[in-house]
């Protein structure tokens, strides 16, 4: 929290994407959290991605619940549409938008309360829907918003502020979500840019249901030395199995990669990702590797982070139910509503 | 870079402005000042830096105004100068606390060749210390160029007087219509040390044909500006020709406009944008109609009959070569001839020392200057000092000002018996802003204003009043808004690695991408992967030691910081604070 606004003046030699913008015109509002809060350095990675890739920030859809890391949205893209929902229902109301303009780019922001705790439900559904989203957990192992409590993803043994060591098994989003059938799967940390912001560039571009899990501190609550989501305990347990460059449909393959050292994934619209291994037996093709690596980490207490699963075939909620490609608001009242001989017509057809 | 590198030219040259100043005012402690209507305090704080804060507040030349940080963040600086001004007019009666006389003279006796501002400003370091000082002026006033060149409507003369007044009270003796025709004598007259301010006096003459015959009409700007100033001419006839480019060709026209001139052309062989002349000054002459003839060469002064008719000029299509050297390149085009009536000639100056005697250890280069010390202005004779116009050339009030205080240091040091190059260190005080979690005690916001115009009087009710003021200076609303537009760029960015987590709040924050936290690489390759390309090579840039917790550096490129303070307000651990630097600048009194 700040009491002045951020200035508008910026350096005038930004450099400026297709569509002309500055990464000053991706920001929000002013952010109200905690100063350091890993949250923030989230927005700032999702900032960055967008204004990489040149979206219309128009065209992006923000959805989110309740807790620190729903307030997020408000921080960036300004100019995007946003809907932030109640606590645990992000995924709900995301669908029913979804349904209606398939066209727009979703990006949902959920904390590790709002999606393992109150809204696992809502959770296991949308990824078993495949919804064509991108769904970022801000995980920071506790209830931020209201005061620090242990939330469904705190690590047994990690203690809260007070010195209370947590004794319940913690739900892996990363893991929950293999097993509920997510096409893209990935673990970062908010304090690694470097590794964050092409994973949420290709998360944006995956065609199905990505979720990318971020540990992200919440300095006031949970950064205390016991406790395994700060960031001096990511830092120094953290396993990264491969770094991702994301490459856009028509961007030349500008690095030069030496033969066997990146493999080539290439995306539905063109788009490309490299992926350098760095843990050489690790096949992020392979789910049950990818939830047993998880397990494996976990057990040596350590933070597997990367893209853990890429189910290329990508598909999503509307080719399984085959509905249009048009939003609702494109078709024409007729069309949507064809009349009462069009009624009669189809129900004859069914004899 | 590691931290015993950043000193206190580091921070000094973060405040552009206080850095650019040759006697480097804090400028944003009195604009701050100012901001708190705390006039008074804002005056002394210049008058401690520059002597004369009211007289540098209307004509000072103003180098600080282009180094500015605003300029570069928007269009235009802060208008610096004319804030100075602000305080000088709204202050309360200082004379409390200006500088007292020595309670005892310490027995040591300055002789001061000149009354302009660099002896005026030795005679103001020196005086409270006990010297016993005697200025030499020629003239029956004093303030030198500053009384006899710049013009009345520029700075008015009451103006002066204060500022010269609060010097001389200081227990000073000067001796008018005084010229020192003998340096040798002066010294003989058992003066511990000489100090020569007598300026650069000599306006150049244009030795083109005719210039003999015409000499009635044909006049040199620099005597002529004293003329009229000490009230010798008071007319001049209606079409008046102004050769030159430079701020006195824009005083000796602004000049005949009102003493008679109502068709006055100033004529230069240089492009517009080539000519020195200050903009404003520009500006201010243009506003007064005053028509500017460009890319002429005089080559005549055209005598018929006994008559003067106007000066003939040769036409350049290029007056300068690519490296701005003297390289006049004809047109080809057909000569013209400007018909008038007077002409004022304003193409340069220059020092003249006649009185300094071959043979009394003082050595002169081939372009007939004195070999003088820049640093501690002393002169082959140890015992004289130069300083102002007469030390390097003709320059400006604020420089004078400059080399007065150096010049004062060193003749203490040496009247101490101690080495005038062992100059004392500048020194610096950092302390904290913070108030509360997020309050800092000064003004962090950003104001987006442009800046604002100072109001001027009417062209037509200023053309025929010599003495009329043109600038009315900022009412107090405007003083305000212009200066919260300063950035406040002495209060640092101070980072304290250890603190460090790594959280990249600030980094993300920073509203002109200042900051970065990269792998530890020499400086050249950190400045290929900044959140922004290096626009200003000239302004520091900071590389902290390894972080904690990554072992990566912290990096802030100082170029374009607003001082807003969003990262230490976002930095969790307070690893970013905001301090204010004061430069301790020492005086011939601390050595
Ligand atoms: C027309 C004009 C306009 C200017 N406008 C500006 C401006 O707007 N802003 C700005 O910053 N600068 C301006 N300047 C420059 C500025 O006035 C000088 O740079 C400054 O005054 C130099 O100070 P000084 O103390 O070295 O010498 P001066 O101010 O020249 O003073 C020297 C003094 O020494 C006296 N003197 C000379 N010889 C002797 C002798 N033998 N014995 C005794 N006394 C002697 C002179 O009478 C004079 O009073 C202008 C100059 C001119 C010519
Ligand atoms: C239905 C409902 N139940 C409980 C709450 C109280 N509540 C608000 S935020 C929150 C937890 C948020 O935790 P998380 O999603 O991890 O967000 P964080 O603040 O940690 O980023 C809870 C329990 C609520 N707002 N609504
Ligand atoms: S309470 Fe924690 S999660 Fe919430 S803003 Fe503060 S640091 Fe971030
Ligand atoms: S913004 Fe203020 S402090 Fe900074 S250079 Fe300009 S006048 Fe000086
Ligand atoms: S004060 Fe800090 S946040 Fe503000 S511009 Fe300077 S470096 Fe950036
Ligand atoms: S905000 Fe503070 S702790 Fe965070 S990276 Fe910046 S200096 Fe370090
Ligand atoms: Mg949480």
């Amino acid at each position: 929290m700040s009491y002045i606004p951020k200035p508008k003046v910026s350096h005038p030699g930004l450099a400026k994407n297709k569509l002309g913008l500055t990464i000053r015109d991706y920001e929000g509002g002013l952010s109200t959290l905690c100063a350091g809060c890993g949250h923030d350095s989230i927005t700032a990675a999702i900032i960055k991605s967008c204004f990489e890739l040149s979206i219309e920030p128009h065209r992006v859809g923000k959805m989110s619940g309740i807790g620190c890391s729903s307030k997020t949205p408000g921080y960036f893209l300004s100019s995007a549409h946003g809907f932030n929902s109640v606590h645990g229902r992000m995924p709900s109301v995301t669908t029913g938008a979804n349904a209606a303009n398939r066209n727009l780019t979703y990006l949902a922001v959920s904390g590790d309360g709002d999606t393992a705790s109150i809204g696992i439900g809502q959770f296991a559904h949308v990824i078993r829907r495949k919804l064509n989203m991108l769904y970022i957990v801000e995980n920071n192992g506790c209830y931020g918003l209201t005061k620090g409590q242990f939330s469904a993803t705190a690590d047994v043994g990690s203690k809260s502020k007070r010195g209370v060591a947590n004794e319940m098994d913690p739900i892996d989003p990363a893991a929950f979500a293999l097993q509920m059938g997510a096409g893209f799967v990935a673990r970062s940390f908010s304090g690694d840019k470097d590794q964050l912001v092409p994973l949420i560039k290709a998360g944006l571009n995956y065609n199905g249901f990505a979720l990318i899990d971020v540990i992200s501190p919440c300095v006031t609550f949970n950064n205390h030395e016991g406790s395994t989501k700060s960031y001096a305990h990511v830092r120094s347990h953290e396993a990264e199995v491969n770094v991702v460059d994301f490459i856009p449909a028509r961007n030349e393959i500008a690095v030069d990669y030496a033969k066997g050292d990146a493999t080539q994934v290439t995306l539905h619209d063109g788009s490309t990702m490299m992926l350098r291994k760095l843990d050489q037996n690790y096949d992020p093709e392979n789910r049950l590797e990818a939830l047993k690596q998880i397990q494996t980490h976990q057990m040596k207490n350590e933070v597997i982070t990367g893209l853990l699963f890429l189910d290329p075939k990508e598909s999503e909620m509307h080719d399984m139910i085959s509905t249009p490609k048009k939003s609702l608001r494109e078709f024409e009242l007729a069309e949507l509503c064809p009349g009462k001989e069009a009624l009669e017509a189809l129900n004859k057809s069914w004899g | 870079m590691p931290k015993d590198k950043i000193d206190v030219d580091y921070y000094h040259k973060v405040v552009d402005c206080q850095w650019a100043c040759p006697a480097h005012t804090p400028v944003p402690e009195y604009i701050r000042l100012i901001s708190e209507r705390r006039y008074t305090e804002a005056y002394m704080v210049n008058r401690e830096s520059n002597v004369f804060p009211g007289i540098l507040g209307r004509v000072c030349d103003r180098p600080c105004e282009p180094a500015c940080r605003r300029g570069r963040v928007e269009e235009e600086p802060v208008a610096i100068c004319r804030l100075k001004r602000v305080a000088a007019d709204y202050k309360a009666d200082v004379s409390a606390y200006l500088p007292k006389p020595a309670d005892k003279k310490n027995g040591k006796r300055v002789a001061l060749v000149g009354a302009g501002p660099a002896s005026l400003t030795v005679a103001n370091d020196l005086a409270p210390l006990g010297y016993e000082i005697t200025i030499y002026e020629k003239n029956d006033q004093a303030g030198g160029a500053m009384r006899y060149a710049v013009p009345m409507f520029r700075l008015p003369p009451e103006v002066l007087d204060e500022e010269i007044d609060a010097v001389l009270n200081l227990g000073v003796e000067i001796q008018y219509n005084t010229p020192v025709s003998s340096l040798k004598q002066l010294l003989s007259d058992g003066y511990d040390a000489v100090f020569v301010g007598s300026g650069a006096p000599i306006g150049r003459d244009l030795t083109i044909p005719g210039r003999e015959q015409a000499d009635g009409s044909v006049h040199v700007g620099l005597e002529w500006l004293a003329n009229v100033a000490f009230e010798h001419i008071t007319k001049i006839n209606s079409r008046v020709l102004v050769i030159g480019g430079g701020n006195t060709a824009m005083d000796c026209c602004r000049t005949a406009r009102r003493i008679g001139g109502n068709q006055v052309k100033v004529v230069a062989p240089e492009s517009y944008e080539q000519m020195l002349a200050s903009p404003w000054e520009k500006d201010d002459s243009q506003e007064e109609r005053i028509e500017f003839i460009n890319h002429l060469l005089p080559k005549e002064f055209v005598v018929e009959n006994g008559q003067f008719i106007g000066v003939r000029f040769q036409k350049l299509k290029q007056c300068y070569d690519k490296d701005m050297k003297w390289d006049p390149v004809p047109s080809g085009e057909d000569d013209v001839l400007i018909e008038c009536d007077d002409v004022i000639l304003a193409i340069g100056q220059s020092t003249a020392f006649p009185y300094i005697e071959a043979d009394i250890g003082i050595d002169f280069n081939d372009r007939n200057m004195p070999i003088v010390d820049s640093t501690t202005h002393q002169s082959s004779n140890p015992k004289v000092f130069f300083g102002g116009d007469a030390a390097f050339g003709p320059k400006n009030i604020i420089w004078a000002v400059a080399h007065g205080h150096e010049a004062a240091i060193s003749i203490h040091q040496h009247l101490q018996g101690k080495d005038v190059k062992k100059r004392p260190p500048h020194g610096m005080n950092l302390v904290s802003q913070k108030m509360g979690i997020h309050q800092w005690s000064y003004s962090n916001d950003y104001s987006d204003d442009q800046r604002f115009k100072v109001p001027h009087v009417e062209v037509d009710d200023r053309i025929d009043k010599l003495k009329l003021e043109v600038e009315l200076g900022y009412d107090e609303k405007l003083a305000l808004e212009e200066a919260s537009r300063c950035l406040n760029c002495d209060v640092q960015t101070v980072f304290d690695p250890p603190s460090c987590i790594e959280c990249d709040a600030c980094v993300d924050i920073c509203p002109l991408s200042c900051l970065t936290i990269a792998k530890d690489e020499p400086i050249e390759q950190l400045k290929l992967i900044l959140s922004a390309p290096v626009l200003n090579p000239e302004q520091g840039m900071l590389v902290s030691e390894p972080l904690v917790q990554t072992k990566r550096v912290m990096v802030k490129d100082e170029d374009l910081c607003v001082h807003c303070g969003l990262c230490a307000e976002r930095c969790p651990t307070g690893a970013w604070d905001m301090q204010k630097f004061t430069l301790k600048l020492p005086k011939a009194g601390d050595v």
